[in-house]
């Protein structure tokens, strides 16, 4: 089941994907990589349901570096995609 | 499941957490889709933000979670260097930031992997949930120590060239089967924390040795790669956990590394095999430049007057940038130059090669960042057609990618490789440091063509000497 849902979306993302303008391909590089940081759901069952201390320092670690992939990622790409401005709008 | 429904309920609702998934899922997939036009590309990341957002909070409803500190004290501290980094970096380093994040992402997969394998007794794991456990380490760990070394190569900090030994591809070789057979071994006997241990650890030291052989020019390649990696890691862990807004997300992301892989590699024309393990821009430096001078080729050179000339009275400039003009901080530079040629009446382009900048990309955001309006940029096959009618092109900071003999000369290293045909134009201006060849270090005969003038000096102070020029000139 995992596994239809998997290959199905990876069509998706291709059919998706190469529709998107060289132009964009480095903020979509720095926007997909944001999307990566999703584990973060993962980080935080882990930390949040706790059942040692070992598994809550792992949970913490992971909820730090998967909040870095996903704040920064966003955030920069946002910083870069203002930049693109037509031609005529404020410069 | 859900606390949100009574029991009775529940056989006909849909969960309510995987409803919330669901329209996360959708709310990336149309930010992605945004994502084909720079005039809706900025919402769709904000929709895709949201997503996130959503998923983030339902998951926290949801579960059972019952300690909160340490959630909050691992998304302030997260989003704090996730900001502020984000913030402070150069647009210059832009494939060096993307590389660390994506780093911390594939890291985080190993985490929650190794995480949810103890808090959950090891002997109740199924088969295919060990295995799983086991892909997610792998491909996560990989992606966490290759992508560190790929920051550091970048930023200089590890050697930028590619850094070889004799027996590397057996040493690599018998890394990878010890780390296939710790995988093996850990999903047959999980109780044994010790192959666990091994398998992360052989991962994390591959993950090394795989990326420094790769010479710093095809880090961007690398970093496609790991991004997509990235994703497979999310995806894994969504195996692990049976989550499908991981798995789905994890493919989103998966695809597109994948698909720019594969554009960086075709811009290069060379294969992903040989970018990984051809160890390519070392020794061949050396060989490249010796048969230059005996031919006693003649160059024309130019000075900024000259070329004030030439472009304010002609009907079309095309701009060829090339990583050069970055390393000089030229952006602005080149700009102003394009302004006053646009008061003079001329019609002015950009053409971008794919592998301008230092990831795919890159050069249209160091552009945009100088403001230059997304619509002047043109990329390779768009522009070429357009070079023969062209009267000026001005070429800077960039060699390998409008040498011709990429196009003409079968015994050329970079022959076949997909080129700007600038030399097609009626006049080409080089502006170049020196006669030194570039990365590849081939010879360029665009240098020597009749139509070409060279115009020697650093690329920011010459094009600044050029706008002084072009202020002269009369209409």
């Amino acid at each position: 089941m995992n596994l239809f849902v998997f290959v199905l979306a990876s069509f998706v993302g291709f059919e998706v994907i190469s529709k998107v303008p060289t132009t964009l391909h480095t903020p979509l590089m720095s926007g997909s990589n944001a999307i990566s940081g999703i584990t973060i759901i993962g980080a935080l069952v882990v930390a949040g349901e706790a059942s040692s201390t070992l598994t809550s320092w792992l949970g913490l670690i992971a909820i730090i570096f998967a909040t870095i992939n996903v704040v920064g990622g966003y955030a920069v790409t946002d910083r870069m995609l203002q930049m693109f401005k037509k031609k005529g709008s404020q410069r | 499941m859900s606390r949100f429904f009574p029991h009775s309920l529940q056989v006909m609702v849909p969960d309510f957490t995987q409803l919330v998934y669901l329209v996360a899922i959708i709310l990336f997939i149309i930010g992605l889709k945004r994502m084909s036009s720079p005039a809706t590309a900025r919402s769709g990341n904000i929709w895709s933000a949201v997503g996130m957002l959503m998923g983030i909070i339902v998951t926290l409803l949801d579960y059972h979670i019952v300690t909160f500190e340490m959630i909050i004290i691992g998304i302030i501290v997260g989003s704090l260097i996730g900001i502020v980094s984000a913030y402070k970096v150069e647009m210059t380093s832009m494939p060096e930031m993307v590389g660390l994040f994506n780093g911390f992402g594939g890291g985080a997969s190993v985490l929650v992997a190794v995480g949810d394998f103890y808090r959950t007794a090891p002997m109740t794991h199924g088969n295919s949930e060990l295995i799983t456990v086991a892909l997610s380490i792998l491909i996560g760990s990989v992606t966490f120590s290759g992508s560190f070394i790929a920051f550091g190569k970048l930023r200089g900090i590890v050697s930028g060239n590619p850094i070889t030994y004799s027996g590397q591809k057996i040493v690599n070789s018998i890394l990878a089967l010890v780390m296939f057979a710790s995988g093996v071994l850990f999903v047959i006997n999980p109780a044994e924390n010790w192959y666990l241990l091994v398998l992360l650890i052989i991962s994390l030291v591959l993950g090394v040795t795989l990326v420094i052989p790769i010479g710093g020019a095809d880090m961007p390649v690398v970093i496609c790669l790991l991004n997509s990696y990235s994703g497979l890691a999310a995806a894994a862990t969504g195996f692990v956990l049976n989550n499908n807004l991981l798995i789905v997300s994890g493919a989103l992301v998966g695809a597109s590394g994948i698909i720019l892989t594969y554009i960086m590699c075709q811009a290069m024309n060379r294969s992903l095999n040989n970018v990984l393990f051809g160890a390519f821009g070392s020794d061949i430096k050396a060989a490249g430049t010796m048969d230059t001078g005996d031919e006693n080729k003649t160059i024309r050179r130019a000075e900024a007057d000259d070329v004030a000339v030439m472009t304010a009275y002609a009907q079309n400039v095309i701009i060829v940038p090339g990583y050069g003009l970055a390393v000089a901080q030229a952006q602005h530079a080149i700009r102003d130059v394009a302004n006053l040629l646009e008061e003079h009446g001329v019609n002015v382009k950009y053409g971008i090669h794919p592998v301008a900048g230092r990831m795919p990309g890159h050069m249209n955001v160091l552009l945009a960042e100088a403001n230059v309006p997304y619509d002047q940029l043109y990329d390779m096959d768009e522009i070429n057609p357009e070079f023969e009618h062209t009267d000026v092109v001005l070429v800077i900071g960039a060699n390998d990618v409008v040498n011709p003999s990429a196009r003409s000369n079968p015994g050329s290293p970079i022959y076949g490789m997909p080129i700007l045909n600038v030399d097609q134009a009626r006049t080409v201006v080089v502006f170049k440091r020196s006669l030194n060849p570039g990365f590849a270090g081939i010879d360029n005969e665009l240098f020597y063509q009749e139509n070409t003038y060279m115009f020697f000096g650093d690329a920011k102070k010459s094009l600044m000497a050029l706008s002084a020029a072009l202020k002269e000139v009369e209409d």
